[in-house]
């Protein structure tokens, strides 16, 4: 990407913390949040599936919160602490919810996973079991070609019955 | 891991089986894969195409002046351009008299033939830039007549193409005793009309790839989300004049595939040239919006069929007469024609149908092309076949399982031929069937079916059986002349610390098929399965192969897998017995270590093994000859594929008030031989049986009548989501497959060969005490309440509702 090359107004100074690490760079105006992890940081493993916010491949978190990043323009996280699979993964948070995947063989080609991961840590944060009909509908935002979904489903009820308690 | 105790009185491992998780997992769960779109090579280029905003219309003028101009764009280019050092693809079978394409260029010249056909290719440094670009084309279009119906396309429609003489791309008839006296003398008949939509494979990664010419060593590499990297670097040597072994494709982390990325895309080729021209590396990912308009397309088919059944409930004859769209061009390789043979060979299969007759026709429409997905036109075999055996079933009075009993092919009775002439073999229906009755309690879904129906509450049972031809050898694709490669090869290595490297021609986008050949490796020689490290998915550095596709992966893959692994460890044991002056008789492979078979005891470990095999050959006796890398392939010489099949159950309650279908429960008996990894072989058939229900419920590329496609968004194309999917119970019977020591069959298709048919009949099922029945797939809210609303309306001697006619006729109707 050549920035050098672009209009200064199109551009927009942002400062940031992804993954711990602060980030002080100028971004293009209309670049979104995903966008900016992959191609300028190589956090690849925010995934793009459709850029326009149904699939939920491309979930990472802000200031805590689960959001889509093709519906968020990089430019609006200035000030953010911003965080992604690469790292929740190395933080261990998702560790319990990476072995029950693993286990149950809840990621096959894998490009879903991270938002899967994503937005069942954010159900299991709020600290209590809910049914399985519960957790399907809080990933129904969420498209997996692959599994069918039990198996997603089954790991995150083993997960957060793990962390809550049955 | 288990273990058992060997013949010889110690204990042995046995990992074929068991459901052990896959390795490649841990590094995709941690966002650490590695798709087309993560890779970056130095000085890179993107590109982006002009589509055709018409689906049928000629090029009059392109102006790519301002499109030039725009930053960083460092070429454009059009058809003729890479005409110039690309070739056309053009998808003829050779045996298959009377199939015919017209050739279809890299980008269009002077004429499109679908909404979405890539015109002009732009290359600039990003893609955002190379997209940009593409909004300053000029281009003057005249707009013709688009044929979008596959029957009036037969009937009085112009040929889409000039050069073809009609626009029947095919067709084919297969007759088997006499039909006509069958149906005349027949005690019951049952004849319908059936509609199935049109789908996209939609994988959720989209297509991508990178090609990457070097000028200097006049070579190209391809990284590719594709499926086979063999047949593409076939596709790749010969449509741009590159000798083969200059050509490498690598298919790194393939984010879905389910047989749409094994289809030849003429743009692919497009980016190939692209890199060829301009001497550097240059990187296409489809984005949502055009992996609607140009990811191959299924089904989209019309089909009239009928059966005949004996007063005795034999069924006496079946017929079937089909109807495909298959867009504008015929798939390379692949061909267009595989959904109406596959509808038309497999048609009425599980069943004893003496007397039998189908029609296909392929027919080219002003519509994306038809390729290769899940099941190819199996789904549709299986859905017209038990959805007619189900009314034949009820029209004499008898329950559809009795009926199934009765007229099933029994395991003893095999192996057996179709009426359509192909072999069937090892086909367990009884057996699948008994289980699924057990796993549904259907005595006791059918009692409460019948309790709540008396208080307005209308629940469905569907069965439905299914036969999964898998792993497809030379008997099918050598004629056509296709090089596509049907077998399948693996090399062992031992590495000098007594570990394995296993390469594998077979590609795996996440089923796990490498974690099946990784335990048949293991188990073969004797070691941990961590002890053996999977690598595949580059042409240039594996065995050659097929890669993934018609389910072949464990039955043609494994097998290969295990005659290497076998081949490795007597190599091993040689090379042992020279070491330790022992006899080669009295030595086994244990849990990582050469070992005694008469004491059970440790004689040497692997790892010293290897490292006099590698480093300390000087200590060996003279003349002592040993490999310590093997390769063995497989091919299934006489055998057309391998024949799975299973039996799937559903019970849903379809609300009359909203049109609404809920899938209460789903069960599949499946069997496919000799089960490798239960835990991948379960999640093969619930994710297939998921996307089954996608086409059954929400699937469907609804085009217009000028062959505008309307609803290319993922917002408007539904798919299943995890908040209407049933929990889905998976078990298994195993007839191992004879012909092959590993006796493993395909699996990668069943569930989604099943679920269409087994959830249509659950909806008539359900709907039948209010005089309906579905025609048509999805069965969206509004397809159901139109339906029911026009049985009501005919019920009270009314007309059908006159909004839309043509819809009703296709619709509805009495049952």
């Amino acid at each position: 990407m050549r920035m050098s090359s672009r209009e200064p107004e199109f551009e927009v100074a942002v400062s940031m913390v992804v993954n711990g690490e602060p980030v002080s760079c100028r971004v293009s105006a209309r670049q979104h949040l995903a966008d900016f992890l992959r191609e300028e940081l190589s956090l690849t493993g925010t995934h793009l599936g459709c850029e326009h916010g149904v699939c939920g491949a491309c979930a990472v978190r802000v200031d805590g919160q689960v959001v889509r990043g093709c519906l968020m323009l990089a430019a609006q996280v200035h000030g953010c602490q911003v965080e992604t699979i690469e790292g929740l993964s190395d933080a261990g948070v998702l560790a319990d919810l990476q072995e029950e995947f693993l286990r149950r063989n809840a990621a096959q080609c894998g490009f879903c996973t991270a938002g899967m991961l994503l937005t069942s840590h954010e159900l299991i944060e709020q600290g209590r079991c809910v049914s399985r009909s519960d957790i399907r509908e809080v990933l129904s935002g969420n498209l997996c070609r692959c599994t069918g979904y039990q198996a997603i489903v089954d790991a995150v009820e083993a997960a957060m019955t793990k962390k809550v308690g049955s | 891991m288990t273990t058992v105790v060997s013949t010889a009185g110690f204990p042995v491992s046995r990992v074929i089986g068991e459901r052990i998780p896959r390795h490649e997992a841990k590094r995709i769960l941690r966002g650490r894969g590695r798709y087309i779109g993560d890779i970056v090579l130095p000085r890179m280029l993107h590109m982006a195409f002009v589509r055709s905003p018409y689906a049928h219309a000629r090029i009059l003028s392109i102006d790519t002046t301002l499109a030039r101009a725009c930053p960083n764009v460092v070429a454009v280019f059009d058809g003729k351009d890479l005409a110039a050092i690309c070739s056309p693809v053009i998808g003829v079978s050779a045996n298959r008299e009377g199939h015919k394409s017209a050739p279809q260029d890299a980008l269009a010249i002077d004429c499109v033939f679908w909404q979405g056909q890539p015109v002009l290719a732009i290359v600039a440094a990003s893609r955002a830039e190379a997209e940009d670009a593409a909004q300053e084309v000029l281009i003057e279009w005249e707009e013709l007549p688009a044929v979008v119906d596959a029957r009036q396309a037969l009937e009085d429609a112009e040929p889409i193409h000039s050069c073809l003489s009609d626009n029947l791309a095919f067709e084919h008839l297969v007759e088997s005793g006499e039909p006509d006296a069958a149906f005349s003398e027949a005690a019951v008949v049952v004849e319908r009309e059936f509609f199935f939509g049109r789908q996209s494979g939609l994988t959720l990664e989209p297509r991508g790839l990178i090609a990457d010419w070097d000028d200097a060593r006049e070579s190209l590499v391809v990284y590719h989300s594709h499926q086979s990297p063999f047949q593409m670097q076939d596709i790749f040597s010969r449509h741009l004049g590159i000798p083969e072994h200059r050509v490498r494709v690598i298919a790194p982390d393939v984010g879905g595939g389910f047989g749409m990325k094994l289809n030849v895309y003429a743009e692919e080729l497009a980016v190939a040239a692209a890199s060829r021209l301009l001497s550097r590396p240059v990187k296409f990912c489809a984005d949502r919006l055009e992996s609607f308009v140009s990811d191959t397309h299924a089904r989209d088919h019309w089909v009239k069929a009928r059966i005949a059944v004996r007063g005795d409930g034999r069924i006496s004859a079946m017929e079937i007469d089909d109807v495909a769209a298959v867009g504008a061009f015929g798939m390379p390789m692949r061909f267009n024609i595989a959904e109406g043979m596959m509808a038309i060979n497999w048609c009425g299969a599980p069943y004893h149908v003496e007397n039998y007759r189908g029609r296909t026709r392929s027919v080219y429409v002003n519509k994306n092309l038809i390729g290769m997905y899940r099941g190819v036109g199996i789904p549709i075999a299986a859905a017209v076949t038990e959805l007619l055996t189900d009314l034949a079933a009820k029209k004499l009075d008898m329950d559809p399982v009795e009926f199934k009993r009765l007229n099933y092919r029994a395991l003893d009775s095999m192996p057996c031929t179709l009426p359509s002439g192909l072999p069937m073999d090892g086909c367990s229906f009884h057996a699948c069937l008994d289980r699924l009755m057990q796993a549904m309690d259907y005595d006791a879904l059918r009692k409460e079916q019948a309790e709540l129906r008396r208080r307005g509450i209308y629940r469905g049972i569907g069965i439905a059986t299914f036969v999964e031809p898998s792993a497809y050898g030379p008997p099918y694709y050598g004629p056509t002349d296709a090089r596509i490669s049907v077998q399948d090869g693996c090399t062992i290595r031992l590495d000098p610390s007594g570990v394995f490297r296993c390469i594998t021609s077979i590609t795996d986008q996440g089923q796990g098929t490498l974690i099946g050949i990784n335990q048949i490796v293991a188990e073969t020689i004797g070691v941990p399965v961590t002890h053996v490290e999977m690598v595949s998915g580059d042409s240039g550095a594996s065995p050659y192969g097929g890669g993934a596709w018609a389910s072949r992966g464990m039955a043609v893959g494994g097998e290969a897998a295990l005659k290497a692994a076998r081949d490795m460890k007597a190599n091993i044991l040689k090379l042992a017995a020279a070491i330790t002056q022992a006899a080669i008789d009295d030595l086994d492979i244990v849990d990582g270590n050469v070992v005694s078979r008469q004491s059970g005891d440790s004689v040497i470990t692997l790892a010293e093994v290897g490292r006099i095999g590698y480093f300390r050959q000087d200590t060996l006796p003279e003349g002592c000859r040993f490999e310590l890398s093997v390769t063995c392939s497989h091919v299934a010489h006489h055998q057309p594929y391998y024949t799975g099949n299973g039996v799937q159950g559903v019970y849903l309650e379809v609300d009359q008030e909203t049109g609404f279908i809920k899938l209460l429960g789903v069960w599949a008996i499946d069997d496919c031989g000799r089960v490798i990894n239960p835990l991948m072989v379960d999640e093969q058939v619930r994710g297939g049986i998921v996307q089954g229900i996608g086409g059954a419920l929400y699937e469907e590329c609804v085009y217009d009548q000028n062959g505008n496609f309307t609803n290319a968004t993922l917002a408007d194309y539904l798919v299943p989501m995890a908040g209407e999917m049933p929990d889905i119970h998976v078990g298994h019977i195993e007839t191992p497959e004879h012909s092959t020591e590993l006796g493993a069959k395909g699996v990668g298709e069943a569930g989604t060969i099943g679920a269409l048919g087994v959830i249509w009949v659950g909806v008539n099922d359900a709907v039948a005490p209010l005089g309906v029945q579905l025609r048509q797939q999805p069965f969206t809210p509004e397809r159901v309440l139109d339906a029911i609303r026009d049985a009501q309306a005919a019920a009270v001697g009314g007309v059908a509702s006159q909004a839309c006619p043509q819809w009703h006729a296709a619709t509805a109707e009495q049952a």
